[in-house]
């Protein structure tokens, strides 16, 4: 019996809304049989009645009822259809939700869910990570599960947090990725990077997504040239685990940060501005990292593999990063 | 409406005089409208969402003019502590929204703090939303004014048309012969009055707050007056021409209600003139209070933008 990354995020919203009542669904098309453009909340609306609400086509005004609603004592999880749609949503999350508690010491229990990452054929406007945008104003946690089990204790864990919390779930990940359980014996608590592998040659932070394409690079190196990459998944990027990275960094003196994020001031930046900062004394090679292109994201998925890191723009950097 | 000027007043003194941080902002030609939108409500069971210049909305809701005060000098004392000001406060846990500068934000918030009422069961409960003309073209207000309808939440927009957005009149702001029809295209039941006539403004606020209290869904209310005052304190208002101003000359809304009132019997002019004493009054004490009350440290400030943190090895 295997179960999926999505199956974990359902199982999770289904014991949300049974062990709290003032937990509620908000968001487009989640409601009726249909449940979701990815099924995510399908069901729900029938065990639930009257919890799990449809929106109109607002990113702003959703979220913005979600803080209102959060105001008033409920606990609101907001799904966006796609977190490039998000981005309109952003004003609400970040300069309202997230400004709340420290304008006024009352903070903002909203949980927003957003599909991201790139898919084939998702093109420029349903496969963006929107993670750094979302981290860059403060007041807010940003989540990014790459673990079928980190997707479920996760989803828990950000909705007993009173602070906003985005939940960024990736979209290639909800089928394709499989585990026996989403259960764990001792789950990790948001805040704490979890080495996914241990290794001596290198350290390579990532998260979400690239977290399985890192593994698979670094088996492969493994393999082919007997070298051990140490994978840090950062789990939460906001917070961020620097004592993690640091004290793993100073095991293998050099450092790959994996993103699939535009490069521009995104999550790799931020990694590398922290490492060189606070440790740089440890590092025996200049620090690099492997994100997406500078450009939109392309719709044919020939262009599309190329754009996004893989295993392959892994291994390349991780030999190169060796090599001096 | 007499505190709220006097406040007002004593602001703009206190801002020309060099005394407050940033922008002040004031509602001289706004306080009927305020105030018989504020009247009709109760701290604790309704939503107030409180505009730019809705101070006389703010007195009648049951909020001290010390509250206003210490938001715009900073005083640790105050809900924002320092770290908000001017206009943009409000106690969510009494039910006013602390708006954010992002004109229109602040319409699905309201109606977020409806549906937490509704889901919780609490009945007999209304929301105000105070918009203006400007924030009408505004995407977030369009939003959360369409999710207000489709939910059909006990709230009244009150979409106060000063005439002004800033500088920009009317015919720069809108193609659609009137607001009203912006709220007849929601769905919404709409009633329009002029803002500067008190008893009308009564009237129409107490019918329209009446209506979506007793769930006849939301209401559009269109409340037309003139901003008789600058955008802020900073602003002259130069762009508005002296000719609208001077039609407006012999319709502050002040002198209207006081006029009404004696008219209705319900006050006489010593009573008026009694009030206005009480008023100046304590604007006076809340702002001699305010200006001795603390201000924040950046040394002892508590410099987290999250109540949750995790916990460290």
């Amino acid at each position: 019996m295997s179960v999926t990354y999505i199956d974990a995020i359902h199982q999770a919203l289904a014991e949300l809304l049974a062990e709290d009542d003032k937990v509620f669904l908000y968001g487009e098309d989640i409601a009726g049989k249909f449940g979701g453009a990815f099924k995510a909340t399908k069901g729900l609306a029938e065990q639930f009645p009257g919890r799990v609400l449809n929106a109109p086509i607002a990113e702003d005004a959703i979220m913005g009822m979600a803080i209102g609603a959060a105001l008033g004592g409920m606990k609101p999880i907001v799904e966006m259809q796609f977190a490039d749609f998000g981005t309109l949503a952003q004003n609400q999350l970040g300069n309202n939700a997230a400004a709340h508690y420290y304008r006024t010491g009352i903070p903002v229990n909203v949980t927003l869910r957003m599909p991201c990452g790139g898919t084939p054929g998702g093109g420029p406007y349903h496969s963006q990570s929107v993670e750094a945008l979302f981290a860059h104003y403060p007041g807010a946690h940003v989540l990014c599960p790459a673990t079928v089990a980190d997707a479920y204790y996760m989803l828990k864990q950000a909705v007993q947090i009173p602070d906003p919390v985005v939940f960024m779930e990736h979209k290639f990940l909800y089928r394709w990725l499989k585990a026996d359980t989403w259960l764990e014996p001792d789950p990790l608590p948001i805040g704490r990077a979890r080495i996914a592998r241990p290794g001596r040659h290198a350290t390579v932070v990532a998260y979400s997504a690239m977290v399985p394409e890192v593994l698979k690079a670094a088996d492969e190196l493994a393999t082919t040239s007997g070298y051990q990459l140490e994978v840090v998944d950062l789990r939460s990027v906001k917070p961020m685990d620097t004592d993690t990275i640091l004290a793993s960094v100073a095991r293998t003196g050099r450092l790959l940060v994996v993103s699939e994020d535009f490069p521009w001031g995104g999550v790799a930046a931020e990694v590398i501005a922290r490492v060189s900062s606070q440790g740089f004394h440890l590092l025996d090679a200049p620090p690099l990292r492997v994100t997406s292109k500078d450009t939109p994201i392309p719709y044919h998925p020939d262009l599309w593999r190329a754009h996004r890191p893989h295993s392959g723009h892994i291994i390349e950097a991780a030999r190169y990063l060796i090599s001096l | 409406m007499e505190m709220a000027r006097a406040f007002d007043s004593k602001l703009s003194a206190l801002y020309k005089a060099g005394k407050i941080y940033g922008g002040v902002f004031i509602g001289r030609g706004h306080e009927a409208i305020a105030a018989c939108e504020g009247v009709y409500l109760q701290k604790g069971r309704d939503v107030y969402t409180p505009f730019i210049r809705e101070q006389a909305g703010r007195c009648a809701w049951g909020d001290s003019v010390l509250l206003s005060a210490r938001c715009y000098f900073g005083s640790t004392l105050g809900i924002m502590r320092g770290r908000e000001g001017n206009v943009h406060w409000g106690n969510p846990r009494e039910g006013t929204v602390a708006t954010i500068s992002h004109l229109g934000a602040a319409v699905s918030v309201a109606a977020g703090m409806l549906i937490a009422k509704r889901m919780q069961g609490e009945t007999g409960f209304a929301g105000v939303i105070c918009i203006g003309d400007g924030t009408t073209s505004v995407g977030a207000t369009h939003e959360a004014c369409n999710l207000i309808a489709v939910e059909k939440l006990p709230a009244v927009i009150v979409v106060t048309n000063n005439q002004y957005a800033y500088s920009t009149p009317n015919s720069q702001e809108f193609a659609c012969k009137s607001l009203c029809d912006r709220g007849t295209g929601y769905g919404m039941a709409t009633h329009e009055c002029d803002g500067t006539d008190f008893l009308q403004t009564l009237q129409v606020m107490g019918c329209a707050i009446a209506a979506a209290r007793a769930g006849e869904g939301p209401q559009w209310v269109v409340a037309n007056t003139l901003r008789m005052c600058g955008h802020g304190e900073h602003d002259d208002a130069a762009y508005i021409p002296q000719a609208l101003k001077d039609s407006f000359a012999d319709r502050d809304p002040l002198a209207v209600a006081r006029r009404q009132m004696q008219e209705q019997g319900w006050l006489s002019a010593d009573d008026i003139a009694a009030i206005q004493t009480e008023c100046a009054d304590e604007v006076q004490r809340a702002m001699a209070q305010v200006q001795k009350e603390p201000t924040p440290d950046p040394a002892t400030e508590d410099w987290s933008a999250t109540s949750w943190k995790p916990t460290r090895y």
